[in-house]
């Protein structure tokens, strides 16, 4: 366990603490902010939101805004996947920001707001090296930017997610929301509802003013939405073959080394972005790594750090649990690129087969392994 | 907490119980203090039968979805017994820490070893001066 000077100073607390200790989560630290781990079953919690709705707290999670004539150009230098796609209003994006070895620095989400304004999240964990590498790469562009602390941000995940959100709000509101499409946002005043998440369900999330969290989170209640903890948000996200940062991939991990191939931009050629000969060079000779999931064949559960063994040589597995919903330990493990089908997994001293398959393992309620 | 220590069990400071049989053997599981820290166990990997253990040695592993952990032998002595049903219904250890979701059966190598383990006032007394 890392006992870190960060973790030794006084812990953040999000404004949906009090409602966290009123449903009787219990409460660790996570990154320097007291956050409910759960709330009694981890595992309820986790098909709660597969089968109905669930709510996260993500507001420890880092909303930054960019505005000024020289957003679009900073950000397609700055990330691997490129904000030039994004043509409509409110569309969103995932990417990767490099550094200059093709190391990933951090994995975020980003909104095209409107012209020369862009909004982004990024990791709680990673927000102070964010912000010092955002800073020192914003030089000689015409960009303000802003930690928007003053936002609160609610996750609503499931197949009954967005129907019970709009039925909390005005019918202007409704009427946005309803027509929102997959990995769209819109403003609704104050509030920013978006269509995606981190579960591999369909739902909204939200940001708003940290002073309507409470009621927001007290209304949700009220509809059936029932509070998830850190564990489940872990197991959604891995059965839904998302990535997890610091776990799955990090500065020492190229995006091709880590699953997210897909999300470099590399067209057009002649947009660079910071990392791009770095990882150009990885994929003209092949990337020696892979990342791919893994379903244990044999009974156990899958940890991270686990050693990973192929007839190509050793891997390790990133993230490992057991799976709520496929009732089987399942995994994310970089290996070997040739490797094919199988291989084995030492667990305390015993060689368990595992099959290969390629995330997601789970999608909107589904078995996809 | 809601289901107490029972007071004709014997307790060690890795949170295991034992329950006299009545035939010179104790059943063994671990405490319901024990399973609320661990979580939603998903699989338990079970001592082998016959084997002799020592005390405090390392005899199985109990995996919640959050994590493995660690099972003790609460004193020297023979497996004579595992609890199968675990193999199918891991979580009986959550739902009847002190029944169903018994581990292993154990043989002490000397029957004194169980009167020197804790007694439940003992026992609730040592893990909230843990926490």
């Amino acid at each position: 366990m890392s006992d870190t000077i960060e973790s030794k100073q006084k812990p953040l607390r999000t404004p949906l603490y009090d409602k966290h200790v009123e449903a009787g989560g219990k409460m660790v630290d996570f990154a320097g902010w007291e956050m409910p781990i759960n709330y009694g079953s981890q595992v309820t919690e986790h098909k709660q939101v597969r089968e109905d709705a669930g709510m996260f707290d993500v507001s420890h999670m880092v909303v930054l805004d960019f505005k000024g004539s020289g957003t679009k150009a900073f950000l397609q230098n700055l990330l691997a996947n490129d904000v030039a796609k994004l043509k409509d209003q409110g569309k969103a994006l995932y990417s990767g920001m490099l550094n200059h070895e093709g190391g990933v620095i951090d994995d975020l989400i980003v909104y095209y707001i409107e012209d020369n304004f862009y909004r982004m999240v990024v990791n709680a964990a990673t927000r102070q090296n964010d912000l010092k590498w955002m800073l020192e790469q914003i030089e000689g562009y015409d960009v303000d930017f802003s930690e928007r602390s003053d936002l609160a941000m609610i996750a609503v995940q499931g197949p009954n997610a967005r129907e019970k959100v709009i039925s909390l709000l005005d019918e202007g509101g409704a009427k946005k929301a309803e027509a929102l499409k997959a990995f769209f946002g819109a403003q609704l005043g104050e509030t920013f509802i978006a269509r995606t998440g981190y579960t591999g369900e369909d739902g909204f999330e939200i940001m708003l003013p940290t002073e309507q969290a409470e009621g927001l989170w007290d209304g949700l209640l009220n509809a059936g939405v029932k509070p998830i903890g850190l564990g489940a948000r872990d197991t959604l996200r891995l059965e839904a073959g998302m990535n997890l940062y610091g776990t799955d991939m990090d500065e020492g991990i190229s995006p091709l080394a880590a699953g997210m191939g897909w999300t470099v931009a590399w067209e057009p050629e002649d947009r660079d972005f910071i990392g791009r000969t770095a990882i150009e060079k990885e994929k003209a000779e092949g990337s020696k790594m892979k990342l791919v999931g893994l379903v244990l064949e044999d009974k156990g559960v899958l940890r991270g750090h686990q050693k990973v063994i192929t007839e190509q040589g050793d891997g390790e597995i990133t993230s490992g649990t057991f799976s709520p919903s496929l009732g089987v330990s399942i995994a994310l493990a970089r290996i070997p690129s040739a490797v094919k089908d199988s291989c084995h997994v030492e667990i305390r001293g015993k060689q368990l087969k595992a099959r290969i398959v390629r995330p997601p393992f789970v999608r909107n309620g589904k078995a996809l392994v | 907490m809601s289901n107490e220590n029972p007071s004709d069990l014997r307790y060690t400071q890795t949170h295991e119980w034992l329950r006299d049989n009545g035939d010179g053997t104790y059943a063994v599981g671990i405490t319901d203090h024990a399973q609320g820290l661990l979580g939603d166990v998903v699989y338990v990997e079970l001592p082998e039968l016959e084997t002799v253990l020592n005390a405090e040695e390392n005899c199985g592993v109990i995996e919640s979805v959050k994590a493995a952990s660690d099972m003790f032998a609460p004193l020297e002595g023979e497996v004579t017994e595992v609890n199968e049903a675990l193999d199918g219904e891991p979580e009986l250890i959550n739902s009847a820490p002190f029944g169903e979701g018994w581990i292993f059966a154990i043989k002490p190598a000397n029957i004194e070893d169980v009167e020197a383990l804790m007694d439940a006032d003992a026992y609730e007394a040592y893990y909230q001066s843990e926490a």
